[in-house]
């Protein structure tokens, strides 16, 4: 069953150079106790997406279509619902766990806040249970590390500061925004090992640029372009045989499998190229490619691409 | 072309009780001319310190330089400055090597201008800018423009055009794709191999990511806790 049905999403933002076309048009499900791979360069728009869903976005935003959760039309939830399905229901574990924690709050008292607003706890028990969650997250000594300021820890310490405030209230649903941004190989090891235990029976959207952390966690995973998807795929098939050849140019990229990079740069979301948003840059364009859009089409069970050569 | 002997650096915290914590502990390798050094580590295990060092941009609490025959470690600052051109150096974040109130041509032709390449009249630098814009990818609308306007993996380029236009003989290179994306990662990688081979240059390329310095180097040095603990051919294994 969809836990979480994305239909025709549509996010804009005005900037100095005009809209923003952040999201254009994506379709996404989420299955329950599915974790899910958003893929893309930086600037395709997949943190929108991410915001989107928990409407954390400016307010000059505007978001159109539907994001349906357990069958209920976020975007029309009053503030207040949104409140209370926020960190509770839904988490966000944000990227940049540096900028994203309040700087002069110990960090256990910034995970028991969120304990004590949604699961009605008192203090002593919010914090006991803040520990809990430092210690579920791996920490070396908990209760110390509950008593510090987010610059005295580490980078890996703070990223798992992050996500012990993302499980803290047992959420449904987990956005993962680039958990292991930043983080040597070691670390990333360590911290992609961490989500994949906390998230054994749970939904995820995990958003991320890279292809080996997606793979080792996802079932499944979509490539986002310029404000739309590509491909979706189960991450075996994304990594092994993928269809798309901005997904093939993307693997080809990766220092293990050959270094080779796609020619030109990633297009703006101001005014997308036309036809099909990769064709500037695809060794296999025609002129079909550059008049029409090309529409997404299944060419296996469970296997999406937007692509010519599938139509 | 650079040679390193029983390198040691410490670094003092506390005000009245220093504390000495040792970052680098008896390095010592040697690069040849037209090679590319490798050095491998975790964050905090004293790579980049290892890379400053090199050119001098920290002392050294013990050990030797040399540089090209010349032992470097005792010069004096204005010699320093006269070895300087002949070495430089890659940051992580490009756009925070860049004078954010210099326009991207500025940025190139300021080399020119201190006359580190000989006397240049205004239009020879504009050619020598045109052509460094050219070799590293580049278009002439970006002379215009400042580093905010571009992106992260642009800058970079920005970045290697000013050293090219230095002309040095070694580069530092301290995880120069660490703040870009894969597919961004890969071009400027390229970039910086071919740049390597087309001007001949010596490097020690510092990253994290062995599977990165697999491909840009000849020999890997591994570092951990401040000791090179292996160098090897990147061909084996």
């Amino acid at each position: 069953m969809a836990l979480l049905d994305i239909i025709k999403l549509r996010t804009q933002f005005p900037s100095q150079d005009g809209m923003v076309k952040a999201v254009d048009t994506v379709d996404l499900l989420v299955a329950e106790g599915e974790r899910l791979g958003l893929i893309g360069e930086t600037g395709c728009g997949k943190t929108v997406l991410g915001m989107s869903i928990v409407r954390l976005l400016q307010p000059t935003t505007s978001i159109e279509g539907k994001i349906n959760y357990k069958g209920r039309d976020i975007l029309k939830l009053k503030e207040e619902d949104m409140r209370r399905l926020r960190g509770k229901e839904i988490a966000m574990i944000l990227q940049n766990p540096t900028t994203s924690l309040n700087p002069v709050l110990k960090v256990g008292d910034q995970i028991a806040e969120a304990i004590r607003l949604h699961q009605g706890l008192g203090k002593r028990e919010a914090n006991a249970r803040a520990i809990e969650m430092l210690q579920s997250v791996h920490l070396p000594d908990a209760a110390a590390n509950a008593n510090q300021y987010p610059h005295e820890l580490s980078g890996g310490m703070r990223e798992r500061v992050m996500i012990a405030m993302g499980l803290a209230c047992n959420p449904e649903f987990i956005i993962a925004d680039e958990p292991t941004k930043g983080l040597d190989i070691k670390t990333k090891m360590q911290i992609v090992e961490l989500l994949r235990e906390a998230t054994l029976h749970k939904a995820m959207l995990m958003i991320t640029h890279d292809l080996g952390v997606a793979g080792s966690i996802c079932d499944k995973i979509a490539v986002m372009y310029a404000g739309e998807l590509l491909e979706e795929a189960s991450s075996q098939e994304i990594l092994n045989d993928p269809a798309h050849p901005y997904t093939q140019g993307f693997i080809n990229s990766l220092p293990s499998r050959g270094l080779l990079p796609i020619p030109g740069t990633s297009p703006s979301l101001i005014c997308p190229p036309s036809g099909c948003r990769f064709h500037p840059r695809c060794r296999m364009a025609t002129k079909t490619c550059e008049m029409k859009h090309p529409e997404m089409v299944q060419i296996e069970k469970g296997h999406l691409v937007r692509c010519h050569q599938f139509n | 072309m650079i040679e390193v002997y029983d390198l040691q650096k410490h670094f003092a915290s506390g005000f009245i009780k220093k504390r000495y914590k040792p970052a680098v502990q008896s390095v010592s390798f040697a690069i040849e001319k037209g090679e590319t050094l490798g050095l491998v580590g975790e964050s905090g295990c004293g790579k980049t310190t290892v890379g400053r060092l090199l050119l001098r941009l920290i002392e050294p609490t013990a050990g030797k330089i040399v540089f090209d025959g010349q032992d470097i470690t005792g010069l004096k600052h204005a010699e320093m400055r006269k070895l300087r051109p002949r070495m430089q150096m890659i940051f992580q974040d490009p756009e925070s090597s860049l004078n954010p109130r210099m326009k991207i041509g500025e940025s190139i032709a300021e080399p020119f201008r201190l006359g580190l390449r000989g006397r240049c009249s205004k239009s020879e630098i504009r050619n020598h800018v045109q052509e460094l814009v050219d070799i590293v990818g580049l278009n002439q609308e970006h002379v215009n423009r400042y580093p905010y306007q571009l992106s992260g993996g642009q800058n970079q380029r920005v970045v290697l055009a000013r050293i090219l236009a230095i002309n040095p003989e070694f580069i530092v290179a301290d995880e120069p794709t660490a703040a870009l994306d894969v597919s961004v990662q890969a071009q400027i990688l390229r970039l910086i191999m071919d740049l390597k081979r087309d001007f001949g240059l010596t490097m020690l390329f510092i990253s994290h990511d062995l599977e990165v310095v697999r491909h840009m180097s000849d020999r890997i040095a591994m570092m951990d806790k401040g000791r090179i603990v292996e160098i090897k051919s990147s061909k084996d294994n």
